[in-house]
């Protein structure tokens, strides 16, 4: 009985107290990069977040980020087709790229350092994404070298024709934040 | 006054630089067009891009260099001959200005923006519209093809007089005194 009542304690220690859902239709994940000097926009479409989070114990706080790979757009479904293929995201083997912080810092008033393991097409990369909260929108933006997930691989790997150099920007609405 | 006899030595340097610019792009952008998406595609349209913004900048260098300078005057000639030599130039000269500003505007309408040797970002001056960019990437077509055809009819001439009228109307465009 006392193990059953520690266990259900525990249990409830560990629920998250804080939990939010993300707002899909009040959010956007997008990215920049530079094709012989042009700067290039993107998005994805499909993604998700767990997030739990207190603002008075941001320390605690975790989150878990899901982006569908195969949701990506330049806008032109010609070149969807082709991001979609193997020498970019590789969707088929390679359906999602995923986030999960390892710690979050407070860097000032509604600012934090979110560390963490990004994973995309088998590469993993440890990140720190700087984020910015306010009224339950999480924003900001992360550089990352596409090389480093060998996004773009091949004849792409030339980087004076499409930079290594991406910047992917996030607005992130959470519901009950 | 009497006119000169030859072009300006200004006048024959961007006659010619042009001439080789405007046959080089054209040909890039006939074979670029049939690629399929790869690296060589992305190159040569870049390059292609970087091109016809230079042909754009010395043709509009060329204009006002030949409004402030009077060229030869006509050989003997019918007149027909004359008024058709005429209106090829004024064509050709509208071709250099209408064949660049659509392949810009397309690039605008397409969402992949010039930036001149990848380091002058150009304006847009028609907003990212998916079926504008199809329109104007037709109208592009259609502009340089007939620019081709100018091209024919203008060397074409200058062949004839060159071959069967001889009467040195080449030398007039040749930095080489006679």
């Amino acid at each position: 009985m006392t193990k059953l009542c520690s266990a259900l304690l525990l249990a409830a220690a560990l629920a998250p107290a804080h939990a939010a859902t993300l707002q899909a239709d009040k959010s956007e994940l997008s990215f920049t990069f530079k094709q012989m000097g042009v700067p290039v926009d993107g998005k994805f479409k499909k993604f998700d977040a767990q997030l739990d989070f207190d603002a008075k114990k941001p320390e605690a706080g975790k989150i878990a980020f899901t982006v569908d790979l195969g949701s990506v757009s330049l806008g032109d479904p010609s070149f969807d087709k082709e991001l979609a293929g193997t020498p970019w995201f590789d969707t088929k083997r390679n359906g999602r790229a995923t986030f999960v912080s390892s710690g979050i810092k407070p860097t000032g008033p509604g600012k934090y350092d979110v560390a963490g393991k990004l994973t995309i097409k088998g590469a993993v990369r440890d990140v720190v994404v700087p984020i910015t909260l306010n009224g339950g929108v999480a924003s900001g933006a992360v550089p990352i070298k596409r090389l480093d997930f060998k996004i773009g691989d091949g004849e792409w790997a030339d980087t004076s024709v499409v930079a290594n150099d991406v910047t992917v920007k996030f607005k992130l609405a959470f519901a009950g934040l | 006054m009497t006119s000169p006899v030859r072009y300006t030595p200004i006048a024959i340097v961007l006659h010619w630089l042009l001439a080789l610019a405007i046959v080089g792009a054209f040909c890039v952008g006939v074979y670029m067009s049939d690629l399929p998406f790869s690296l060589t595609r992305v190159k040569l349209y870049n390059w292609h891009k970087w091109a016809g913004v230079s042909i754009l900048a010395l043709s509009a260098l060329r204009l006002l260099w030949r409004l402030a300078n009077r060229p030869p005057a006509d050989l003997a000639m019918p007149a027909w001959q004359a008024w058709l030599a005429h209106a090829t130039h004024v064509l050709l000269y509208i071709a250099f200005f209408a064949v660049p500003l659509t392949g810009w505007a397309m690039s605008s309408a397409k969402g992949f923006p010039i930036v001149w040797f990848g380091v002058l970002p150009l304006p847009d001056f028609v907003p990212k519209d998916h079926d504008l960019g199809e329109l104007l990437e037709q109208v592009h077509a259609v502009l340089a093809w007939g620019l081709a055809a100018l091209v024919v009819a203008h060397v074409a001439g200058a062949l004839k007089h060159h071959f069967i009228d001889r009467d040195g109307l080449l030398a007039r465009m040749s930095l080489r005194r006679p």
